[in-house]
């Protein structure tokens, strides 16, 4: 402000317009969210707490190595599973054991979700786990993929703005599966007894490490 | 007037008393919330927290009386929230609701009315005083010091508006009063206002009870029923000094009709705004610093004050 328009003004407007300012807030609606009674309107992408699709999971223990407080706790042991054809060698393929988030550690970064290759990781706006016990901070596996039902679909794109990558493949063409021979899961010299139950019991996952996890 | 009929008036004004504060500190609570953007409370009682000051001395009687070891007890730490209250009951007697209604209509109650407003300070001095705490003694000699400042405008805009009508009479000067005495003893009005504002030390100028220098000023070592004593006189002298400033400069009863049946309510009107417009300042104004609190007063106000009887003493003569 120059000193010109500053001796324009009025002695007292200064007083005057602060008065107003008041009035003018004070018929105006507040801004209040009565919470127990009123869900509060969060903004996408709140970072409540974090969900687990293990579909997803590799474990490749990158969040639980990235994580600046330790704060993820992932167990698992390896499966050998029939070779895909006749001849071929035995894969070897992670099952997750157990996927802990101790939420009394966590700071609420977000590193694991940014740091997770194959999106297994996702923020929730769920917010109402507090507890009376330090321990029941400490969520499983089961608690966290429940979680991933409230996780919000993303917001829509602004206007003009470019395809994201997931979409648009970052300018590659399209990767085009190759054809392979059927899997012939009925082969008992080679199978050992854990890698038929693995099998039967976590299908996805096993797609998941055939697709992405060994080379063919 | 028979006694039964002083007993019914003071029982009244001891009603008024003890309601019309409640219903400011509501007003207060729910008029800074929206001011600030909040709720302010919405659950005690039902309907939009009416019962919140209700609850709140509900709580203050729960709570342990704490007396500092060191305090002066019985003689001055205890009796301190009734020297800082009954001031403010005593003034209401002479304060006129109607044409000849009021609990007694001194010939001298403008005289009376400030001089017994000014004992409240006392009851502050003695609390300050009597905690054996270095800041609660700040805080009541600070009280002191803006009483002394502020009491001189007061008498003089108060003087003003007894010359202009000629009589010390709260109700004659209602009587007296004209619509056209709003600009004429308009600085007089302003300056007993501030003034006042001043005397209940509300922000902005709390420098006596500045929380965050003097914790909670001579009030600190106070708690429970004490405690709310002294909150409760201070919304009972903002509606003391409102009607004051309404009986005074706004023509107290005076309406726009049925001046005779309903001139408690043009002065309840009256006293309910100004009271409002004492919230509005707390939430829009920060606090004044010591210094230019004291600068106000004797540089400003008291000069103010000073013009104003002038400018009434001319007119006076003149006509």
């Amino acid at each position: 402000m120059t000193d010109e328009t500053r001796k324009k003004k009025l002695p007292g407007s200064g007083l005057a317009k602060g008065l107003g300012v008041t009035l003018k807030s004070m018929t105006a609606p507040s801004v209040t969210q009565e919470y127990p009674h009123q869900r509060p309107d969060l903004p996408p992408r709140s970072r409540g707490v974090i969900g687990l699709l293990e579909e997803n999971c590799t474990v490749c223990m990158l969040c639980a190595r990235e994580c600046p407080d330790w704060c993820i706790y992932i167990d698992s042991h390896k499966e050998t599973q029939a070779p895909a054809s006749e001849g071929a060698r035995p894969r070897v393929r992670n099952v997750l054991d157990r996927f802990a988030i101790d939420y009394a550690l966590c700071m609420y970064c977000g590193i694991c979700i940014e740091v997770c290759p194959f999106d297994a990781l996702f923020w929730s706006p769920e917010f109402e786990y507090a507890t009376h016990d330090l321990l029941g901070l400490t969520h499983e596996r089961e608690e966290l993929r429940e979680w991933m039902w409230t996780v919000p679909p993303p917001p829509a794109d602004t206007t003009n703005a470019e395809p994201a990558k997931e979409v648009s493949g970052g300018g590659r063409p399209e990767r085009v599966r190759p054809e392979r021979a059927t899997r012939s899961a009925e082969s008992p010299s080679v199978v050992p007894p854990t890698a038929a139950q693995a099998a039967e019991g976590d299908p996805a996952s096993a797609a998941e490490t055939d697709a992405d996890g060994t080379p063919p | 007037m028979t006694a039964l009929e002083v007993a019914a008036k003071l029982i009244g004004a001891l009603l008024v008393f003890l309601t019309l504060p409640l219903l400011v500190g509501q007003i207060e609570h729910k008029a800074m919330a929206h001011m600030q953007s909040r709720l302010g409370p919405m659950y005690a009682g039902g309907f939009h927290g009416w019962a919140q000051l209700v609850a709140d001395g509900v709580k203050f009687a729960q709570k342990e009386t704490i007396v500092p070891a060191r305090a002066d007890r019985r003689r001055v730490f205890e009796l301190a929230p009734a020297v800082a209250l009954l001031p403010y009951l005593f003034v209401l007697i002479v304060i006129p609701v109607g044409p000849q209604q009021s609990v007694h209509d001194l010939s001298v109650g403008v005289f009376f009315a400030l001089a017994i407003v000014s004992v409240g300070v006392l009851g502050i001095l003695m609390a300050g005083w009597s905690s054996a705490n270095k800041y609660s003694l700040l805080g009541g000699l600070r009280a002191g010091a803006q009483l002394m400042a502020y009491e001189l405008p007061l008498v003089l805009a108060a003087a003003s508006i007894a010359m202009a009508a000629g009589t010390l009479s709260l109700n004659g000067i209602a009587h007296a009063w004209e619509w056209w005495w709003l600009p004429y003893q308009g600085i007089g009005a302003v300056v007993f206002f501030i003034a006042a504002l001043a005397e209940l030390r509300r922000p902005p100028f709390d420098m006596p009870v500045a929380d965050s220098e003097l914790v909670f000023g001579p009030f600190t070592e106070y708690a429970g029923l004490r405690f709310a004593l002294f909150v409760l006189a201070e919304y009972a002298g903002i509606v003391v000094f409102s009607a004051l400033t309404a009986a005074l400069f706004l023509g107290g009863w005076k309406g726009p009709f049925l001046e005779h049946q309903l001139g408690w309510l043009w002065l309840l009107i009256k006293t309910l705004v100004l009271s409002f417009v004492v919230i509005w300042v707390r939430v829009s104004y920060p606090r004044l610093r010591e210094d230019q609190l004291q600068k106000f007063a004797w540089a400003g106000l008291v000069p103010a004050a000073l013009a104003q009887v002038a400018l009434t003493g001319v007119v006076r003569v003149a006509t």
